[in-house]
């Protein structure tokens, strides 16, 4: 189980067990995001303390990453591709629906908390456009009966 | 009377070349068919730009590196694929480049179309209109069309339009920030070139801007996620508004007037760093202040006070007419000039009649010219007959003068501030150079970026002890008023260690004294170890921080009013100069013992003789030779006896023997040391001329009041940190109708001297004739060369840029033996704590000029530093109204708690008069000078619930002293 909010001291830890690495900031903010599922506010000051940035800096890299949160994410994350291949494939249309099921808007969370719906832009599977990942897993050739079978699951 | 227009010279040829000059072999290639040799390392874009060929640019500027993000720049060159950016493409020899052609006019045509295509195209209303490089670069490229429209029914994404035409709001539309007090940023108008970000970073070195998010969603980014312009780290230097080619970041006061139509080169009135500016204007309205790329001292770069803080200038509390009154119980009556000085020459006659000729005496004021300057000593010693000038160089660098004469021979500061670029290791102490400072601390920090290393000395955590990509390798928080005993402590272990530079000394120093000078600081008694529990710094740090210094590549030190204000001051001045020596960093660039003067011509009032003691270039009055030739020029008797140094004056006013004072350009009621004494001297004299832009806090208990004009409104020069005199112009009329210089003129010919100055070019060939180190200096001179730095003569006609080259200017230079001696402010059980003083970025002074500008949103009343342990004993709270006490008086304040300050250790700010933190100081001050013990007093803090007696009389006292009685019909 994740801590449901983090500690200054383990903030502090993950911190300090990165600050030694060449190019640490990456690596810093992966660690965090991995320990509590999103990189907390009340880290960024000891990260710009740590590494001697300004927090304009620190905002600068964190928002070019659209994978960093910067709250928690509901306990399964499904990302639908938007991308050409996708699109053309039927992907937006199936976006679409899923959004209008769930009643979300893009990085929504059900209100359960069970599903978050993000948009990517390509996974690398245009072969098997329209595609998705669900959590950790890419599907290619999603459909919505696909789709609808692993929402149920999740308890949506 | 000849007003000066700037000629046109290589100085003032302000294109944007693209991309930094560099410094390297030379490279020859071909642009457009032209030969062009550069520097190697030289840009593309750069070469071209000094062969006159301008290549369309966006993303660069030549106060930028090169970035390569707008692809305007494309060119193409022989034997190289695709069309290489200019910009980032360095010259190589017998390169063939091509900036125009029909494959380069179609990529930039379509590059500008894409720009165009999610850009409003209001340019007839924008504030940028007639000054947007977007615009300029729209018809370089010969933009014609943007075919990327919305289609029917549909919408195209876009950053600029609120609503889109059915009305619903775009998501990608963000307000204005109007946060900021003099410049708005408009996210509708950003084309995400990255310059202000680059200015941020690398000219202004704070980091306080950033891109956020990535592609479409890219935009400019003030600080953290939630922040504003004014909530974030931004301090407000104005670098970014600067560097953007659109209207996105834009000063206020163009959006509100419009673009300037003229600009005028002149020198910022705030700090020593003595910035050059472009005041631009409109008619005789000042739009708005730019840093002039071409100043030395600043290289384009300015802060806060000197680009946004000139509202002062035209703020309602101006006074305009002359005022007298008979006793300071009355109210002011407004009168003409004339009747005015006619008033002020009688009542100081008539003094002198009864109380002997030594019985006035006059205070030049650092903020006004060096011509000013002059005429006022000149007032005091030609026209009242007595050396009673001083200024208040006596209260901040008096030490640095009689520090600097007696170890190199000169009182200055040894380097330019370029010097900067080339040093290893800098050692700040006693100064806070990103609040003090701002232009040279962002050269400083840049060069820190770069790689030299830092050893701040200073008992607080100031800023350069740790920000955005500045980390002291050193920061040695020393007990306040034990600076000399740390700083002998560094030589003990250079000395002790063999860490010095033999061969310097022998050459450049005086042997023997060495010799006696190493025996004293080799003694244990002044080893870290022993000076540890007196200094609170831990010797293991000072160790090392020696050692850095003297092992480290050239060493530089820089040091403020930390040093000099202290009963030890000169003492601690003279341990830097030997710190110098000892380690042979002087003589070249990115060495030397810099002072960091406080105000704009605070180099210049001393270097004008405004020293009782001393006549024009630190010539001691006692010489028959340089009073003879004074007598030669001046035509009267010059008295060889020294006149009043200012405590002196005051002391005398108590007494009965000083009656009558004219003080241009200074606040010394508050800014110096016991108010309560102060005003007590004030109080006792018959004739006080206060010569002022403002009723100043002195004004209170003056007789006559002669408004003065600001630097916008005068022509002249400042002198400033680094020697360097820079011209002041002339860009508007004075709105009190007279310059200074002509006003003192008035003062002293109704006092029956027969003075024609007709312009202060008149008065500087005077100075260039009595005054050797500025005998080459002439108007004439300055248009030409922009400035120079004394001493120009015979020997220097193009100016010292540094000091001590061949030798110092005394022929050996000189160690003295600095023995600590403990200051006589002493904490006790009453008063356990000690206080030291400083200054904040936004304000500068007294505050005068700038608690009359907006930059009081930033600093709105002067608050205490405390440091947590201190203020939980007490039970202090933040915010909380507390109670500052010393054994001279007392005053409230709000505490601000922070571990920047030590334990034991409180710190607060002068800008405000209804705090008057110098009623807290003392009348202890240096051994040699007389410079005021600002930085060390014995106080108790305690829990308080509103403003002291004190305030609450002294606010009664200057609201009854500052009636105007209305003007008589």
């Amino acid at each position: 189980m994740r801590p449901a909010t983090p500690s200054s001291d383990d903030i502090t830890a993950i911190i300090a067990a990165h600050s030694g690495l060449e190019g640490p900031l990456l690596p810093m903010l992966h660690a965090l995001q991995d320990a509590f599922g999103f990189v907390p506010q009340t880290a960024h000051a000891p990260i710009c303390d740590a590494l001697n940035i300004s927090k304009a800096e620190l905002h600068g890299v964190i928002s070019f990453y659209h994978d960093f949160r910067d709250a928690p994410a509901g306990r399964h994350v499904v990302k639908i591709c938007r991308a050409e291949a996708c699109q053309a494939m039927g992907g937006a249309a199936l976006a679409e629906s899923v959004l209008a099921k769930l009643g979300l808007d893009w990085h929504g969370t059900t209100r359960n908390g069970a599903i978050t719906i993000e948009p990517v832009y390509c996974l690398g599977l245009c072969a098997c456009a329209p595609a998705a990942m669900v959590d950790d897993r890419v599907v290619g050739r999603v459909d919505a009966a696909k789709l609808d079978k692993f929402l149920a699951e999740a308890g949506a | 009377m000849k007003d000066f227009i700037i000629p046109p010279m290589d100085w003032k040829d302000e294109r944007d070349m693209g991309t930094p000059a560099k410094v390297g072999a030379p490279v020859t290639l071909s642009i457009d068919g032209f030969d062009v040799t550069v520097p190697e390392g030289t840009s593309v874009m750069r070469a071209a730009a000094e062969a006159g060929i301008q290549v369309p640019k966006l993303c660069a500027t030549d106060s930028l590196d090169a970035f390569g993000s707008c692809r305007l720049c494309v060119v193409e060159i022989e034997g190289r694929r695709g069309t290489p950016a200019s910009c980032t493409t360095p010259v190589a020899p017998g390169m063939v480049v091509r900036t125009q052609s029909d494959s380069v006019r179609k990529i930039r045509k379509g590059v500008m179309e894409l720009y165009i295509s999610d850009h409003p195209l209001d340019c007839l209303t924008c504030s940028a209109n007639g000054d947007c490089e977007l615009q300029d670069m729209a018809g370089a490229v010969g933009l014609r069309d943007v075919r990327y429209t919305a289609p029917d029914g549909g919408g195209l994404a876009n950053h600029f339009a609120a609503r889109n035409t059915s009305g619903e709001a775009n998501p990608e539309w963000r307000p204005k920030d109007d946060s900021n007090p003099y410049f708005s940023y408009d996210a509708s108008k950003c084309i995400v070139c990255n310059r202000c970000v680059r200015a941020c970073e690398e000219v202004q070195g704070t980091f306080a801007l950033t891109i956020e998010g990535r592609g479409f969603d890219s935009r400019v980014s003030f600080g953290a996620k939630t922040d504003d312009a004014l909530a974030s780290d931004c301090v407000s230097c104005g670098a970014c508004v600067q560097a953007c080619p659109t209207a996105t970041l834009q000063e206020k006061s163009v959006i509100e007037m419009g673009t300037p139509d003229r600009a005028v080169v002149t020198t910022c009135a705030y700090c020593g760093v003595g910035c050059s500016f472009k005041a631009e204007m409109q008619g005789d309205q000042l739009v708005r202040m730019v840093p002039y790329k071409h100043g030395k001292a600043n290289r384009g770069h300015s802060c806060v006070k000197g680009r946004f803080a000139y509202g002062y200038a035209s703020h309602k509390d101006r006074i305009l007419n002359p005022m007298i009154r008979d006793r300071i119980s009355d109210p002011w009556r407004e009168v003409s000039w004339d009747e005015a000085l006619g008033f002020a020459a009688k009542k100081m006659r008539g003094i002198q009649a009864e109380y002997g000729q030594k019985s006035i005496g006059v205070i030049t004021s650092s903020r006004c010219t060096n011509e000013e300057t002059y005429l006022v000593q000149k007032l005091a010693r030609a026209v009242f007959g007595n050396n009673n000038t001083d200024t208040c160089a006596r209260v901040c660098h008096s030490p640095t003068g009689y520090g600097l004469g007696q170890t190199f021979g000169t009182s200055a500061g040894t380097q330019d501030f370029d010097s900067v670029e080339h040093t290893d290791v800098v050692i700040v102490i006693g100064a806070n150079p990103t609040d003090g400072h701002p232009v040279f601390a962002s050269r400083l920090k840049k060069r820190l970026r770069a790689g030299a290393k830092l050893i701040v000395i200073d008992p607080r955590r100031i800023d350069l002890v740790k920000s955005a990509h500045v980390k002291a390798a050193h920061h040695l928080p020393l007990r306040p008023g034990t600076n000399v005993a740390v700083v002998t402590a560094l030589a003990h272990v250079i000395v002790t260690e063999g860490l010095m530079d033999e061969a310097f000394i022998r050459e450049r120093c005086d042997w023997d004294e060495f010799q006696d000078y190493a025996a004293f600081v080799s003694d244990p008694r002044h080893s870290p170890e022993a000076n540890e529990l007196l200094t609170g710094v831990p010797s293991a740090e000072l160790r090392e921080a020696a050692r850095l210094f003297a092992t480290g590549g050239n060493g530089a030190i820089y040091y403020g009013l930390g040093v000099t204000e202290h009963s030890q001051g000169s003492t601690t001045v003279m341990s830097i100069a030997n710190l110098a020596m000892l380690t042979g960093n002087l003589g070249r660039p990115g060495v030397g013992v810099n002072p960091l003067r406080g105000q704009n011509n605070v180099q210049g009032a001393c270097d004008m003789g405004s020293f009782p003691h001393e006549l024009p270039g630190y010539r001691h009055v006692k010489n028959d030779d340089v009073r003879d030739l004074f007598k030669s020029v001046w035509g009267v008797e010059i008295d060889s006896e020294p006149g009043l140094r200012i405590p002196n004056m005051l002391d005398a006013a108590v007494d009965g023997t000083f009656k009558g004072l004219y003080c241009q350009g200074e606040d010394i009621l508050q800014s110096d040391p016991d108010t309560k004494h102060v005003a007590a001297g004030l109080a006792a004299m018959e004739c006080v001329i206060v010569h002022d832009l403002f009723l100043n806090e002195t004004a209170n208990y003056a007789h006559v009041f002669l408004p003065g004009s600001t630097f916008l409104e005068k022509d002249g020069t400042f002198t400033n940190a680094e020697r360097r005199i820079n011209r002041v112009r002339e860009v508007m009329k004075p709105r009190n109708g007279y310059a200074d210089w002509e006003i003192t003129q008035k003062l002293a010919n109704a006092m029956g001297a027969n003075w024609s100055y007709m312009h202060p070019s008149q008065i500087m060939d005077e100075i260039a004739l009595t005054t050797p180190s500025f005998a080459g200096v002439s108007y004439t001179v300055l248009e030409e060369k922009g400035s120079v730095q004394w001493p120009c003569n015979e020997a220097h006609p193009d100016g010292t840029p540094l000091m001590h080259v061949d030798g110092f200017v005394r022929g050996k230079g000189r160690f003295i033996v600095t023995e600590y001696v403990a200051t006589d402010e002493k904490t006790g059980p009453r008063f356990p704590l000690l206080l030291t003083t400083g200054r904040i970025l936004s304000q500068y002074n007294v505050g005068a000029q700038t608690r009359r500008t907006e930059n009081v949103v930033w600093h709105e009343a002067d608050l205490l530093e405390i440091h947590p342990h201190d203020a939980e004993n007490r039970g202090i709270n933040e915010g909380d109204y507390i109670k500052l006490a010393s054994r001279s008086g007392e005053t409230s304040l709000r505490a601000k708690i922070t571990d920047r300050v030590s334990p034991g250790v409180v710190y607060t700010t002068f800008h405000h008069p209804d705090t008057q933190a110098n009623v807290i100081t003392t009348d202890y001050s240096d051994w040699a000078t007389n410079c005021p013990e600002y930085k060390v007093t014995a106080v108790q803090v305690s829990p308080s619930n509103g403003p002291s007696e004190w305030q609450e009389d002294y606010a009664a006292q200057a609201a009854q002293a500052r009636r105007i009685l209305p003007a008589a019909e």
